[in-house]
């Protein structure tokens, strides 16, 4: 457990920035990074187009170079 | 350098809609809108008579799309006064940057590429009764078909083109790994599921040919230098992906120049070639944690960061051999930006999930992955690498991102809208930009390496070539074309100045 405290995953690297992240409290940084993730993929959901599977099906392209 | 993107199209609610129109209406829509490049056509061919280029007019193009032959769609063709050229290839509107002399500049045009291509779009939705047309900087339908996203990198003739193929392979056959953009679904046509890192490995079929819409060969031997061919070749690589992310454009340039650069100095002594390239291409893309190991010609093993590394380290050696001190910061920024980017490639690829653009995708289809539960074939997922590349700010995932500062940059937004309309300095393409901006009236039609001005009082159309890539810059032309009022008065300059 210390240990992986020492080694923050990748993608926590990516909230240093986060105030309510203290380099000790991995639970705390967990619930954070969570949240983040959380977050973007919200804004995500709200601009994905809305029938996936009817948008993969109409995109169709023609080839080049 | 330079490089030419052809966008993924697609009509709203019409997914059968002809997209040569499509493009053409695009492209034609950003040519009405801005008036000044609408005058000057591509010059197609230097020999044919000049007579040709004139009575050429736009206006047609706003015809009823379906009367339409194919020689009036291969009109949708303009030059912008930033230099680069807007048109419609193989059923995609197509950019290609002006012609620029550094990996940066190179990421700054392309950008303002996506911003032409954007408002062109926006422009075609204005014309009554057109359905809204959407933009796609990306490489593959996942469907079977894949359009290019080219990089032009002008060499001296004199190196000889085995050396080019012996280096370049197992160079390109690895660097997909920093500059591949990602793709959901494995195969042409997209049969297996998962992710794979380049969107075009699975497109390409030989090591080295002529081709570029079918038998995609690794190395590309079309020798059309736009410059004069004794002395130069321009190298068409068509085997990179179109990149949104800034770092990932300017580490696929920046490198790529690095070792070509080496390779016309004769610096490359090793011989890094790979097994059975193009399977390995292959190979090295469908394999996100890096690992597959590649079989060198002579008997190493290794994996395809450790491969770069070789390259980086020829390259560092290059430079410290070739200019010690001198060397510029950019090339110093690249070097460091490559080894930041490989070390931690090897220590966990998500590390570069806010500079690389495969990373980037990865790791948000990995995020909805474990929040929904998905597996890779579910249309989810594919909706989401589509959507990366939608080029609208409201739209794109990519852009999404970089609003929600998940994405570096390189670039400030002011200086991209001004590339949108001027052209670079240290380039024969500042005489074109400039020209188009300030003659736009006088400029009958234009290329890569000529201008060719209608004068009035002249019975015919006046050629000025711009053979050398580097001359026509700021420093050469740029006092005289302030000075000069008219076309007709720098023309004068030019020939009896």
């Amino acid at each position: 457990m210390a240990q992986e405290q020492k080694q923050p995953k990748k993608s926590s690297e990516e909230v240093t920035q986060d105030e309510v992240a203290p380099e000790s409290d991995v639970a705390e940084r967990k619930e954070a990074l969570d949240d983040d993730v959380d977050a973007i993929l919200d804004e995500i959901d709200e601009v994905l187009e809305s029938n996936a599977e009817d948008f993969v099906k109409s995109f169709i392209q023609k080839g080049g170079q | 350098m330079g490089t030419e993107v052809e966008y993924g199209v697609t009509v709203q609610g019409q997914p059968m809609a002809n997209h040569m129109v499509a493009s053409s209406q695009v492209v034609n829509a950003y040519a009405s809108a801005t008036a000044k490049a609408r005058r000057a056509r591509w010059d197609f061919e230097e020999e044919s008579p000049l007579r040709d280029a004139r009575g050429f007019d736009m206006s047609r193009q706003v015809a009823d799309p379906s009367q339409l032959t194919d020689e009036d769609m291969g009109l949708a063709n303009v030059i912008l006064t930033n230099g680069a050229r807007l048109y419609v290839d193989h059923a995609h509107p197509e950019y290609s940057t002006p012609e620029v002399t550094t990996p940066r500049d190179i990421v700054l045009w392309d950008k303002a590429g996506e911003q032409v291509m954007l408002d062109a779009s926006r422009m075609a939705a204005l014309v009554p009764g057109t359905q809204p047309i959407h933009l796609y900087k990306n490489n593959t339908d996942n469907k079977g078909a894949s359009y290019g996203a080219h990089e032009n990198y002008l060499m001296r003739r004199s190196t000889p083109f085995g050396d080019i193929v012996r280096h370049l392979t197992p160079f390109f056959v690895s660097r997909q790994v920093v500059c591949g953009a990602g793709r959901v679904g494995i195969g042409q046509d997209g049969r297996e599921h998962g992710y794979q890192i380049s969107q075009r490995a699975d497109y390409f079929e030989v090591e080295v040919g002529l081709e570029t819409t079918l038998k995609r060969p690794i190395i590309n031997t079309r020798d059309e230098p736009h410059a004069d061919p004794e002395k130069y070749r321009r190298l068409h690589v068509i085997i990179g992906d179109a990149n949104l992310a800034e770092v990932s454009t300017y580490l696929k340039v920046g490198t790529t120049a690095l070792v070509l650069a080496m390779i016309e100095d004769k610096f490359i002594t090793r011989d890094l070639g790979v097994d059975s390239p193009v399977a390995s291409l292959r190979a090295v893309s469908h394999d996100t944690s890096l690992k597959h190991l590649l079989t060198l010609e002579d008997g190493r093993k290794l994996t395809p960061v450790e491969l770069q590394l070789e390259f980086l380290d020829l390259a560092r050696k290059y430079v410290e051999d070739r200019y010690g001190d001198d060397a510029d910061a950019q090339t110093k920024d690249v070097l460091t930006r490559w080894e930041s980017v490989l070390g931690r490639l090897e220590r966990d690829p998500m590390l570069c999930a806010k500079e690389l653009d495969w990373v980037a995708k990865l790791s948000l289809l990995e995020q909805y992955r474990s929040r929904d539960g998905l597996e890779w074939s579910n249309a989810k997922l594919q909706l989401i690498d589509y959507q990366y590349s939608d080029i609208r700010p409201e739209k794109g995932l990519y852009q999404r991102l970089v609003g929600m500062g998940r994405i570096e940059r390189l670039l400030e937004d002011s200086e991209v809208e001004r590339a949108m309309h001027e052209p670079p300095e240290d380039t024969r393409a500042y005489f074109r930009g400039r020209c188009l901006e300030k003659y736009a009236d006088s400029v009958a039609a234009a290329s890569w390496d000529s201008v060719i001005f209608d004068l009035p009082g002249r019975e015919s159309l006046q050629r000025v070539p711009t053979i050398d890539p580097l001359r026509g810059s700021k420093a050469h032309v740029g006092e005289l074309i302030d000075r000069c009022e008219t076309a007709s008065q720098l023309f004068n300059e030019l020939t009896h100045g």
